[in-house]
């Protein structure tokens, strides 16, 4: 057997019903394996003697017989996610010291499924960012590294932490969430699964919100069926979050038979952008003759609006932004700035809000507050939101002719280098997510599959979308993508 | 629609972030670069359609108008930089 702690959550999962090892040794094994990472600067607060008696008591419900589906299945978890007695402060400096007295419903519910927490993940501040560079924590490093140089690469954002932890073999498997692609562009970077859910497949209960009406949680994952295990897992009804789905959860895995004969899959023109590299071109024509071959039919489809996603997400998220984090002001929890005699509570927000939040979340607050100002509502908030009912109907539109599921590629680009974009405008960092971002806006399940290596040795991922509340099809069409693409890569060890 | 620097002020002012005075110029280009880029919208023809409220069509639950939660007054206090007596405190905000 390989180490412990490179299995996935499936192989780990039928050692321990077989008595192959245990999930303290298990467990055991990923700690090592963080101790020994630190210069990735994944996980940010460990929780090794929650994890150890968590694993414990996973060993005896199995030596009982009574195993849920991810007992003793050690995974990490995005810092986004409020965590009972543990340190959660969503990457950000005006939540330090924040020790919540609840748990967030999807990381009760993997512990409810026998899931073992090892600890807390890096990732962006209020995961704004694409490349995990804007962390009070500090940068979050890929395994990954160039065939040719030691440069060290950003794992993609915000869910970086998790995807480069997963990709380290830190952990089985760990939580994201994706507002704009926060799970499936770091995936694509660290040759990972990411999958993001139907918005309301998931509570948002207890994550710390950034834009509402975008936000989805999702799991990070070494394969696709480990996506559908930990997905299933997470999922369900919450009356705690007005928005989650009172659906039926089905059983994802039972799913995942790869047959995907007769499917019909979409090829959207306006995906092809200009300047795109030629890897990913090739990446993409690779990955539609994989499913041709595995008996799909494959159409060109139209999504006229593509272009207008990422201007409408700059508006809407920004927005939501501004609203939700109008909590922080340093009087219920977290950080206060230290008031000079004579200050009054104005001083106190203003000075709060300056030394906790970062430039980017400073930068996506200001931009908010300006879109939805009296005199502007209307011109960019309202209009947005109007682009934004054009977006989903040109989804709809295309599941109306009768398409199951749609590929495109998951990032403009391989990872690039930390430090790369500090001088670019912060436009330049937003077009990572230009694939990503219609998903969200039109609140469908989209997943990163790993599909091949550029020249350099790094990997890239392709995406595709599916119907509304269909993550099983859409799941069982990415398995069959993986089984052809065969990516297996893993990072040389250098850490 | 160009942002200045009176304009950055302003919004620095809405959104309660203290901004100085001399970061104000960078802050007004960085606004102008991303309205610019937000701009492309206007290109879009948006008449007749609604404005997105509910992205998954869905009527949100309701329950009975009562009581489900309280008497937490230590743990909703626990967080806060400054806590006595068992309320939040903050600085004078009455005269």
């Amino acid at each position: 057997m390989s180490k412990l702690n490179e299995l996935g959550l499936a192989g780990a999962r039928d050692a321990l019903r077989k008595g192959e090892t245990s999930a303290v040794e298990l467990t055991q094994a990923c700690l090592t394996a963080i101790d020994a990472a630190g210069e990735l600067n994944t996980f940010v607060h460990k929780t090794p003697e929650i994890a150890l008696e968590r694993a414990a008591a996973a060993d005896e419900r199995i030596k009982a017989g009574d195993a849920p589906a991810m007992c003793g299945l050690p995974i990490g978890i995005k810092d986004l996610f409020c965590t009972k007695g543990v340190p959660s402060q969503a990457g950000s400096r005006i939540l330090q010291g924040f020790l919540p007295e609840y748990e967030s419903t999807v990381s009760q519910n993997l512990a409810n499924a026998g899931a073992v927490m090892l600890g807390k993940l890096n990732m962006d501040e209020f995961a704004m960012g694409s490349s995990n560079e804007t962390s009070t924590y500090g940068n979050a490093i890929s395994p990954w590294r160039r065939d040719d140089d030691d440069a060290a690469l950003t794992p993609g954002g915000s869910s970086g932490g998790s995807a480069a932890a997963v990709a380290a073999d830190l952990c089985l498997a760990a939580t994201g969430t994706d507002t704009g692609g926060s799970i499936r562009q770091p995936a694509a970077f660290t040759g990972t699964v990411g999958i993001k859910p139907t918005y309301g497949r998931c509570s948002r209960w207890g994550i710390v919100a950034f834009a509402s009406s975008l936000d989805q949680a999702g799991p990070m994952t070494k394969s696709v069926r480990d996506a559908a295990i930990m997905l299933h897992a997470m999922c369900g009804h919450d009356p705690l979050d007005s928005t989650s789905a009172d659906l039926p959860v089905p059983d994802f895995e039972a799913m995942l038979t790869g047959d995907i004969k007769g499917k019909k899959i979409g090829i959207p023109r306006e995906y092809r952008m200009d300047g795109m590299p030629a890897e990913i071109e090739k990446l993409w024509a690779d990955g539609t003759d994989m499913l041709r071959d595995a008996g799909a039919e494959i159409v060109d489809i139209s999504l006229p609006h593509t272009k207008y996603a990422l201007p409408a997400y700059y508006v809407i998220a920004p927005a939501e932004a501004s609203s939700n984090l109008a909590r922080y002001d340093g009087v219920r929890y977290g950080h206060r700035a230290t008031l000079a005699q004579g200050d009054g509570i104005t001083e106190m927000y203003e000075k709060t809000r300056a030394e906790g939040f970062g430039p980017e979340v400073q930068r996506r607050v200001m931009i908010g507050t300006y879109v939805l100002s009296a005199g502007f509502y209307d011109a960019y908030y309202n209009r947005a939101r109007r682009v934004r009912t054009l977006i989903k109907k040109d989804f709809e539109d295309v599941f109306a002719q009768g398409v199951d599921a749609i590929l495109t590629p998951a990032t403009p680009s391989a990872a690039f280098d930390l430090g790369e974009m500090t001088d670019a405008d912060p436009v330049q960092m937003y077009l990572n997510d230009v694939f990503t971002v219609t998903v969200n806006l039109a609140g469908l399940p989209g997943i990163s599959v790993p599909a091949g290596l550029d020249k350099q040795g790094l990997p890239l991922g392709l995406q595709l979308i599916g119907r509304p509340w269909e993550e099983g099809d859409l799941l069982n069409t990415a398995y069959a993508l993986e089984s052809a693409a065969g990516f297996v890569a893993k990072p040389r060890k250098w850490w | 629609m160009s942002i200045d620097q009176n304009t950055a002020a302003r919004v620095a002012k809405l959104a309660r972030i203290k901004v100085e005075q001399d970061a104000l110029p960078a802050l007004a280009t960085e606004f102008n670069t991303i309205l610019g880029f937000i701009e492309q919208l206007n290109e879009v023809d948006v008449d007749g359609v609604e404005p997105m409220t509910s992205v998954t069509p869905q009527r949100l639950k309701r329950r009975p108008d009562v009581v489900t939660d309280g008497d937490q007054q230590a743990k909703v206090l626990s967080n806060a930089p400054d806590a006595r007596e068992g309320f939040f405190a903050v600085p004078k905000v009455v005269e």
